[in-house]
């Protein structure tokens, strides 16, 4: 039996000891006692387990729609995190519908056509975002906007929400997203371009935006030197790096932006496709 | 960031991440918002009280109870005072009233060791039990740390489920409690070490009188 001789083994066993789920009868019943109805009374939820490219993900959906993507040890660590943060139990099934699979393997496929705005199945998806804030809904919504293989920050969504001033509560909602992956915070980047942080993990993000075509090791390196933006000196417009139409700008009138102050002074406007003019 | 950010990393942080921007919800939209801050507490203050009480019953009942108190509170709030709480802090002081004031009156109930109660918690389940290593003496082990904890006077006790079993930094706790830092201080490391001895000593007969909590 294990002895407590040193402070450190007991302070360990205390902590443990906080490591407690509440009883899942809390949530309801403190919801009806002050007369407020639950989200999560609505209907069921169903999970399973799916390979991808950043390894394999559990996936819940209910009527509502794809409700958490989790990476987690197991199917047990699934139910626990799931329960904590959503308060009502997922069951496991065999298989996801097709609904759900059909999103999720686009992002197997590697090697990415330029130009395609968006990956149209994304936005069929439909998501249960219930028990969010409007503000974190408004977010989430933004970032679903952005095309496959391009990033935009964290001071574009809060510009193109209406709340400038929000850079960091836009991070903090990005970092509650139930359902990563599947609405792209990956596709959301510090404002240094530095790829920042991911729910599912940091790796999994550049490993995502590299699947998607976004090129974080490149758009690092321009960061690096200072480049925010890159305009064509053809057009006189400027965009964010990894805008389809600044790709499509060849090298010799590739113009580089380190701000947008930067860009205007030299006669440049901001592209209308991704919108770049953040004051920055 | 927020959502798979591990139980221990939560809880060293002395700036609750996410409480600032649940704080504006709740300011801006109490009913909208109030699920979420059930669902971020629910594990803490639910564990907080089991601790104080060693009781999943008592513990569910207090959770419950301090909830609901801390919905009405913010009803009765202005936007700007709810803006500027302490949530966490406001939160483990809010459970803490509810447990005490359902403790008052009703002293706490202690068996002795060798009661057929306490016997119960400390027999194997049939059939599991697989050798020295087994889960099931990490579980003992830790059910009866459990129930010394509960069986501590109640400035350790709560002193010692604060810092080490809910991972409060001592400053916040300090204020939470209204006592002094070098209070706190030194009633956890009093805490811990009557706690040591306890666990240690357990084997030898001169606690049998020591009363674990039903």
């Amino acid at each position: 039996m294990a002895r407590y001789a040193p402070t450190g083994k007991l302070v360990g066993a205390l902590r443990e000891l906080g490591n407690v789920a509440a009883p899942s009868g809390l949530l309801p019943a403190v919801m009806s006692r002050v007369g407020l109805v639950s989200s999560a009374s609505t209907t069921a939820d169903s999970y399973a387990r799916v390979e991808t490219p950043i390894g394999p993900l559990f996936v819940a959906f209910n009527k509502a729609g794809v409700s958490a993507v989790m990476r987690t040890a197991g199917p047990a660590e699934f139910e626990r995190a799931f329960r904590a943060r959503f308060g009502r139990p997922a069951q496991p099934i065999e298989r996801l519908p097709a609904w759900v699979s059909r999103a999720i393997s686009e992002y197997a496929e590697s090697g990415v056509a330029r130009g395609v705005k968006s990956t149209g199945s994304q936005h069929a998806l439909r998501f249960d975002l219930r028990g969010l804030s409007e503000f974190e809904r408004a977010v989430l919504l933004k970032a679903l906007e952005i095309p496959r293989g391009e990033v935009r920050t964290y001071a574009w969504i809060a510009k193109e929400i209406g709340r400038p001033k929000a850079v960091r509560a836009v991070g903090s909602a990005l970092g509650r997203n139930p359902v990563p992956l599947l609405i792209p915070c990956h596709r959301v980047v510090r404002s240094d371009c530095r790829i920042g942080e991911y729910g599912l993990g940091s790796d999994a993000k550049r490993a995502v935006l590299q699947i998607e075509g976004a090129e974080p090791d490149a758009l690092e390196g321009l960061a690096r030197s200072g480049v925010r933006y890159l305009g064509s000196a053809t057009t006189r417009i400027y965009c964010f790096p990894t805008c389809q139409h600044a790709r499509r700008v060849s090298e010799r009138h590739l113009v580089q932006f380190g701000s947008a102050a930067e860009a205007s002074a030299a006669g440049y406007r901001a592209c209308k496709v991704c919108r770049p003019a953040v004051a920055s | 960031m927020g959502v798979f950010q591990s139980t221990e990393s939560r809880l060293e942080d002395d700036g609750p991440l996410g409480d600032e921007e649940l704080v504006a919800a709740l300011a801006a939209d109490l009913a909208g918002s109030f699920e979420r801050l059930v669902l971020a507490y629910q594990d803490r203050l639910y564990a907080f009280a089991l601790r104080l009480t060693d009781s999943p019953r008592d513990a569910e009942e207090i959770a419950q109870d301090a909830f609901v108190r801390a919905f009405r509170a913010l009803t009765a709030y202005t936007p700007e005072r709810v803006q500027a709480l302490a949530l966490r802090a406001w939160l483990y002081q809010i459970t803490l009233n509810v447990a005490r004031n359902r403790l008052r009156g009703k002293r706490l109930q202690t068996v002795p060791l060798d009661h057929p109660a306490a016997e119960h918690h400390l027999e194997p389940p049939d059939g599991d039990s697989t050798g020295p290593e087994s889960s099931w003496e990490r579980a003992e082990g830790s059910r009866e740390l459990a129930a010394r904890l509960a069986a501590l006077p109640e400035r350790y006790r709560v002193a010692v489920i604060l810092r080490h079993v809910q991972g409060l930094p001592y400053g916040e706790a300090a204020e939470l409690l209204g006592q002094p830092i070098g209070t706190v201080k030194a009633n956890v490391h009093r805490g811990v070490r009557l706690l040591r001895e306890a666990m240690n000593g357990r084997a030898g007969s001169e606690l049998g009188s020591t009363g674990v909590l039903v």
